[in-house]
Order: structure tokens, then C-alpha cells, then sequence
């Protein structure tokens, strides 16, 4: 393990510093070509330069490089490919208005790598009660998780700051459990994603300089499914995004067909008069999870992000009590 | 917001429980008697039995949610 800590530092400064300083360059080259949008959340008409997936992707490729300069492996490939797949499936997304079936069915192709390299595993662990083997429903599974992965990500950028936060938690959550499970190679894969959202969030966060768009939370999305699927850890991993996976199922449950963003009619949150988030009282608009978190009354977009920030926090600690629970099976 | 907590608490134990479900019964799950045809119709009904269990998991959780949540959201 010892020969491992080398790359593993080497990798989390690189991620950290390609997001961290490339992040700058990459905002001031989207507003000037006016690649922005208006921040809904905020009085007038405040630009936010979108999207921030090609500094996201940046981070990701350069740190993953140097680990597989490291220690080659099919493992570390597969998880960038498909990270870069559905990176791509964001910014065809960012730059283009797709239809709603576009993201679902081209997140599935790009799970594609995971099952060309074999780098998965189809015995699917459970805490407390052991392994099941589906050997042909996991293919399946393999393309199901990046789309959930992805799409939740992507469900939960509604504040500022809110997905690179989450992906924060969510992901050093991942990682702890790796490290749990002594399952060290993928523990250090795992980790520029944590310190990629770590270096995004300084510019993401209230007030935003950039929002990560479709490109930068599919990434991150299919990143932290792609690491779920090789490291064997698809169950701990759903317990650690919950808060989205509750977002998901929320909108699902009550909209009952998937839609975009931009095709939601009646909104489920509206503004105060002196821009607070308050829960709208428009009987058929969808149920959100910042909906439920306003059911209490008006709040700030800072207070709402935090109240998301905790349930992750509790997610992601129910995520390394099941680490725990397998590894003392 | 403690409903929202009790609520992921739920979905992490209804987790576990079809966790140890699936492994009590899609392990149990093995059909013989059609030579080269065994491992398909096994994984079939494998398959079969998961989208049941998961059914059976999002019937569930919408219940609670519905229990839970209706009367706030409506708020």
C-alpha cells in the first residue's frame, strides 16, 4: 500500500490544481464569447458563464493520467473514457437542446468502456447478507448505473454551488469506503473526485462565477458511477447520493415521465419579493427535494444549499457505516 | 427537514432489507433440466425476480413518501 501514497498525492494536487487554476481562463473565455446564462436565483439580469465541464474534464483526465503512468490498468481507462463519453453526451447538450430521450440513451452507450475493458465484477455485494451473482442482468445494471449516476448530478444542479458541493461529500464518502474495504487502487482513483469538486466549488459556490453545466455534472455523475461499478461498490455508492436519488424519485413520482429542466411548466419554487426561495402552492407543479426542504417557509439560496450539503453529509455517513457493515461480514 | 433525514434513514434500511431479500432469493434461483439452456432461463428468471424486488421497493418508499410528505408539499 505504502507504494501507493506517492501517486495518490501526486494525482489529488493535480486535480486540485488543473480545475483550481484552469477554471479562471476558462470563465473569462466564455463571457466573452457570451457563452452564459442568467441566474435565475439572483435579483436582474447576473450572467453566469456556463458551461464548466471542459475545466472539470481537465482535472479528471490529467490526474487519472498520472495515476495510470503509475500503475496501468484497465480499471483506470475505463473509468475515463466513460467519463469522457458522457462529458461529451453534456456538452453536444450545453451547446445543442436535445430531446429528452438524448441524455438517458446516450449516458447507456457511454457505459460501453466498463464492459468492452471487463472491468467489473457481476457479483453484486449487499451488507450483512453477501454477494448475489447476475452475471447477465448486470450488463444492465453496468448501463443503468452511469445513467442514474449522471442524471441525478445533474437533478440536484439547481443552486448555486449545490452539485459541485454534493459531489464533494458524496465523493471523499466513496472514497472512505474504498479505503474501508481495502480496495486501495480504486480508493485512489476515486479520490481526484472529491479534489476536482473541491477546486470547481470555489468558483461554483454563492455567488457562482460559472455553473459546471450538462457537461461538467454528467462528468462528474458518470465518474462517480463508473468508480461504483469497478471498485464493486454500486450499493454503497446509491446510499451515498440518496439526497439526489430522493430528488430523482420525488420528480419521477409526481411529473411521471421524465423531462428536461427547461420543459418543467409550473415551477416548483418561486421567489420572495426580496429573492428568498419559497415552495410554490401551485397544486400540480412537481415535487423537488428543495421543495420539501421549503415546505417549512421562505429561505436564502445559501440556507437551502446548506440543508442540502447536511443530508448529503448523513448519506454519506450511512455510506461508510455500510462500508463498515461489509468489510466486518 | 428531520422528515427528510427519517426518510433517507428509511431508504437506506429499505435497502438492506431488499439487499438480504435478493441474496435469500435470487441465490436460491438455479433451473436445470433444459442442458444449454439452463444458465438462460436461470438468469431470466434472476431477472425476473429483481424487477419484482424493485418494484416492490419503489411501491414501498412511495408509499411512506406519500405518508410522509403529502400534507407538506401541499402546504
Amino acid at each position: 500500500m505504502t507504494e501507493l501514497v506517492i501517486p495518490g498525492i501526486i494525482s489529488c494536487v493535480v486535480a486540485f490544481f488543473a480545475v483550481y487554476v484552469g477554471t479562471p481562463p476558462l470563465v473569462a473565455y466564455l463571457q466573452k464569447r457570451n457563452f452564459a446564462v442568467r441566474d435565475v436565483n439572483k435579483p436582474g439580469d447576473i450572467m453566469i458563464a456556463r458551461p464548466g465541464g471542459p475545466s472539470i474534464i481537465l482535472g479528471i483526465v490529467s490526474a487519472e493520467a498520472v495515476l495510470y503512468g503509475f500503475m496501468p490498468s484497465a480499471e483506470i481507462l475505463a473509468v475515463v473514457i466513460t467519463t469522457v463519453l458522457a462529458f461529451l453526451v453534456g456538452y453536444v447538450d450545453d451547446k445543442k437542446t436535445m430531446g429528452s430521450w438524448f441524455k438517458p440513451v446516450a449516458l447507456a452507450f457511454a457505459a460501453a468502456p466498463i464492459l468492452l475493458f471487463g472491468a467489473y465484477d457481476s457479483d453484486l455485494a449487499f451488507p450483512l447478507s453477501g454477494h448475489v451473482q447476475i452475471p447477465i442482468l448486470y450488463i444492465g445494471v453496468v448501463a443503468f448505473m452511469i445513467l442514474i449516476a449522471g442524471n441525478t448530478v445533474n437533478s440536484i444542479d439547481v443552486l448555486n454551488g449545490v452539485a459541485s458541493g454534493f459531489m464533494i461529500i458524496a465523493g471523499f464518502s466513496l472514497s472512505a469506503s474504498l479505503f474501508i474495504l481495502q480496495n486501495y487502487e480504486m480508493a485512489l482513483v476515486s479520490l481526484p473526485l472529491g479534489f476536482v469538486s473541491l477546486a470547481f466549488y470555489k468558483y461554483h459556490k454563492i455567488p457562482s462565477k460559472i455553473f459546471p453545466g450538462d457537461s461538467g455534472a454528467l462528468g462528474l455523475g458518470a465518474m462517480y458511477g463508473s468508480i461504483a461499478i469497478v471498485g464493486g461498490v454500486e450499493v454503497i455508492a446509491a446510499i451515498a447520493i440518496l439526497p439526489a436519488i430522493l430528488n430523482s424519485f420525488l420528480f419521477l413520482s409526481s411529473a411521471k415521465r421524465i423531462v428536461e429542466h427547461r420543459q418543467i411548466r409550473i415551477r416548483p419554487v418561486e421567489h420572495t419579493t426580496d429573492m428568498k426561495l419559497k415552495a410554490t402552492d401551485k397544486e400540480h407543479a412537481p415535487l423537488t427535494l428543495v421543495r420539501l426542504i421549503l415546505a417549512r417557509g421562505p429561505m436564502s439560496e445559501r440556507q437551502v444549499a446548506t440543508a442540502i450539503f447536511k443530508l448529503t453529509a448523513f448519506s454519506g455517513g450511512l455510506a461508510v457505516i455500510t462500508a463498515l457493515l461489509v468489510a466486518i461480514q | 427537514m428531520i422528515g427528510i433525514f427519517a426518510f433517507i434513514f428509511i431508504m437506506w434500511a429499505l435497502m438492506l432489507l431488499g439487499g438480504a431479500a435478493a441474496v435469500i432469493v435470487i441465490d436460491s434461483i438455479s433451473i436445470s433440466g433444459y442442458d444449454s439452456f439452463d444458465f438462460a432461463f436461470t438468469s431470466a428468471a434472476k431477472a425476473a425476480v429483481v424487477i419484482l424486488l424493485i418494484s416492490a421497493w419503489v411501491f414501498s418508499l412511495s408509499m411512506i413518501k406519500n405518508r410522509m410528505f403529502q400534507k407538506k408539499a401541499q402546504s
